[in-house]
């Protein structure tokens, strides 16, 4: 608490410069730069951090020339894209070419804003707070659409129409998986879906039967959304050269990866902020360690986990992908959904969990075994052979 | 009147005269995301929140999207440039519109919405939507969800590989399926 | 169970990342250049020429016999001839080489220079760190670069070394019993010419 006091009683003093009329500008600015700053620099730490990670889980050392360790590779790598020569092409649409990625990183850094980072630390407080993440996550589709229409590439349009339909597909399951824990919060509004989790990591609401299986949900479908491994058919080399950023280069390329990975924060955040308890510290006796430490804590044990998923799995291919996301996802937190509701009508006790962990894993287990069993092989048709034979 | 309404209703209506005039179809639909955008943002204004996140979200989210999905799956990219009117049609719509605009304003300014105050906030919540969604309109709201249902699987039929009937070529292929002996 | 296979792989990939810091089997990489992998002996990379004792140039086995560069595949040797004779480890006075130049921008390292060099001098080398600082410099080696002394080729190739000064011992023997047969058939001659001059000196005294 005397962390956000400090804060709140220092941007009040601060306000306090500048005259009568642009007060509400100013106090708004200064909510808005800290944040900014703090994830900019998480940025470039956590570019290195995936590197060397990547690198210890290959049996490899990462980038380590660049200074002891290699701590200066993000400065390096900073220098290289701003230097790159920019290259637009000559038939492409030149406003919408420079729109596409500021408007996707305006879209992913917008989604800051609703996060509460500390007891009072909320950059703007909105009562349907959540909404508005997923509204303006929303608002990125359109971003990716328009980066990959205006490079007059039929390439980069076809992997931007491929990188919209997986973003639109993992989007229901992120805001069903997200609606559970609404419907156990009682409200939209983030702060108060954090206050609901206070007291102790026994409330966060991972433990819970729904909770558990939102997270995982929730987790998956933020990989997804931010065209990451295994779902980064979007941004492989291997794939349509790098599909609606292939017409990119130098700084813009840059700023597509600062987008991806402000909004891969930003969901991270929003995933500490629903199911783990936000900026709680986990034990009652810790809480004099300021809030926006503990957020930060978990944002980077969730993006740890990130990272170890992406040097693990292979990239899935982009038809294994909208089965997932069609025939997987949605049923499971549509039964999440339904798990929830009876977990609060029966109370949130002992026997509600046991109730909800049993619904859980009979719905996880019994729709995999069904899943598996569909798709098992069946003799190859040839339809066109076929039909051609028959028409000789 | 004041400064920010203006903007955002010039905005408004900026990009939606962009939509309806520009030639290629792509750009004027990038227009109308403005122009939801601006609509949005006048909810905004008027502290309905929920409505406001669901108009970015449905319609700059999902409309828009789909809006491009359809031109660019029946047009392709490169001939998406209108065909040139004449400007007799111009003057018919200028009429249509201005007879719908004069019917509008006419139906709004004689009914009682201009002459109430204007509803406080915070009485304005996602709760009381919420309760009045389930109390008061829930027979509009089932009405909805079928009706979404229907659209869902309507689109699932349509997107189905057709089914081969008992006359097709396939119909003295021998059957292998799950006799190993055979 | 759908997520068995997943959860598997994190285990397998989490036990390297831990591994990796504390088991040295795991991390293979060689970073150059502070560590290098040692070469093989017969590894190879470019000719070289060998030199006897402390100096290059005295001490140069080359002899510009110019079979080198009439037998190179790509044609990448010039040599150009001394104009005057120095004397060889053999005692034999030969031309040296006044230019010899490899253009290792074309040199494939057939070794067939080295198989055809009669006089053991031509040797290969495993260099290869020939970085320059602009697109076409250090691409000719001269005979100063080429020189290489005998006890660097011990350490590179020591076999080849060996077997290479057991050829060349075994040229100075022969040319040693050579010398020394020719000696004797010299000092026999020398000694037959005596006899048959002190006989013909009898006789004359005789008559």
């Amino acid at each position: 608490m005397w962390f956000e006091d400090l804060l709140i009683s220092l941007k009040q003093q601060i306000v306090m410069i500048a005259p009568e009329h642009f007060r509400p500008v100013f106090s708004a600015m200064l909510s808005t730069i800290p944040i900014l700053s703090a994830f900019g620099g998480l940025f470039a730490v956590i570019t290195l951090v995936e590197r060397k990670m990547l690198g210890r889980i290959q049996n490899r050392y990462g980038p380590n020339r660049v200074g002891p360790g290699g701590i200066f590779q993000p400065i390096a790598d900073g220098i290289k894209m701003l230097t790159k020569e920019d290259i637009i092409p000559f038939s492409a649409n030149q406003f919408l070419h420079l729109i596409a990625p500021l408007l996707l990183l305006v879209t992913a850094m917008l989604g800051l804003a609703v996060i509460p980072f500390g007891h009072k630390l909320v950059a703007v407080e909105f009562e349907a707070g959540i909404l508005f993440f997923f509204a303006i996550g929303g608002a990125a589709e359109l971003a990716v659409f328009i980066a990959g229409w205006a490079s007059r590439n039929k390439y980069a349009l076809l992997g931007s129409l491929r990188a919209i339909a997986q973003m639109i597909s993992y989007e229901i399951p992120l805001v069903l998986s997200s609606v559970a824990v609404l419907m156990a919060a009682g409200s939209l509004s983030l702060p108060e879906v954090v206050e609901a989790q206070a007291g102790g990591i026994q409330s966060w609401y991972i433990w819970t039967p729904w909770g558990f299986l939102g997270c995982i949900l929730f987790l998956i479908a933020t990989l997804a959304e931010v065209n990451r491994s295994p779902f980064d058919i979007p941004e492989a080399e291997s794939e349509l050269i790098a599909g609606h950023m292939t017409e990119y280069s130098g700084f813009k390329y840059a700023i597509f990866f600062l987008a991806e990975f402000v909004a891969m924060f930003a969901m991270c955040a929003l995933t500490a902020t629903l199911f783990l308890g936000g900026f709680h510290a986990p034990l009652p006796i810790l809480d004099f360690i300021p809030g926006p430490f503990w957020l930060f804590a978990k944002l980077i044990l969730l993006v740890l986990l990130f990272i170890w998923i992406r040097g693990t799995m292979p990239r899935l291919r982009a038809d294994q992908l909208m089965e997932f996301a069609w025939k997987f996802m949605l049923p499971m937190s549509v039964m999440n959904l339904v798990t929830t509701g009876v977990w609060i009508s029966l109370g949130g006790g002992v026997f509600a969990w046991v109730v909800g962990a049993v619904m859980n894993a009979g719905a996880y287990f019994g729709w995999s075994r069904l899943l598996s069993q569909s798709s098992r092989v069946k003799p190859r048709v040839y339809r066109y052979a076929e039909e051609t034979k028959a028409n000789v | 009147m004041n400064l920010v309404f203006a903007i955002i209703a010039l905005i408004t209506l900026a990009s939606a005269i962009a939509a309806m005039c520009l030639r290629n179809l792509v750009h004027c639909v990038l227009c109308l995301t403005v122009t939801f955008t601006g609509i949005a943002m006048t909810y905004l204004q008027l502290s309905a929140q929920f409505v406001g996140f669901s108009q970015i979200m449905v319609y700059v989210g999902a409309v828009s999207v789909l809006v491009i999905f359809a031109l660019l799956m029946t047009r392709g990219g490169n001939e998406l440039n209108l065909r040139d009117w004449n400007p007799r049609h111009w003057l018919i719509g200028l009429g249509t519109g201005l007879l719908t605009f004069g019917v509008m304003a006419t139906g709004i300014f004689k009914s009682s919405l201009t002459r109430s105050a204007a509803p406080d906030s915070k009485t304005e919540s996602v709760k009381t939507i919420g309760e009045s969604l389930l109390n008061e309109y829930v027979l509009p709201l089932e009405a909805l969800a079928l009706l979404l249902t229907v659209a869902l699987i309507g689109a699932a039929l349509l997107a189905m590989p057709e089914r081969k009937t008992a006359s097709s070529p396939h119909s003295d292929r021998p059957q292998t399926k799950g006799d190993p002996t055979n | 169970m759908i997520g068995k296979g997943i959860l598997k792989g994190m285990v397998e990939t989490a036990r390297n990342m831990v591994g990796s810091f504390h088991d040295p089997e795991r991390m293979v990489t060689v970073e150059y250049p502070e560590q290098k992998i040692p070469a093989k002996e017969s590894a190879r990379n470019f000719p070289m020429l060998i030199f006897d004792g402390d100096d290059w140039e005295s001490g140069l086995r080359c002899v510009s016999c110019q079979i080198c560069e009439k037998e190179c595949p790509p044609q990448c040797i010039y040599i150009e001839k001394d104009t005057e004779k120095k004397p060889d480890f053999l005692g034999k006075p030969q031309f040296k080489p006044k230019v010899f130049d490899i253009d290792i921008s074309v040199c494939m390292s057939c070794q067939i220079c080295v198989e055809v060099c009669p006089f053991e001098s031509i040797r290969m080398n495993r260099e290869f760190e020939y970085a320059g600082e602009n697109r076409f410099s250090r691409l000719i080696l001269h005979k100063e670069d080429l020189a290489k002394s005998n006890t660097y080729y011990h350490d590179i190739h020591p076999t080849e070394a060996t077997e290479t000064d057991g050829v060349r011992e075994q040229k100075r023997q022969d040319h040693l019993a050579k010398e020394r047969a020719k000696a004797e058939k010299a000092a026999q001659a020398k000694k037959a010419a005596a006899e048959k001059a002190a006989k013909e000196e009898q006789e004359t005294a005789s008559k």
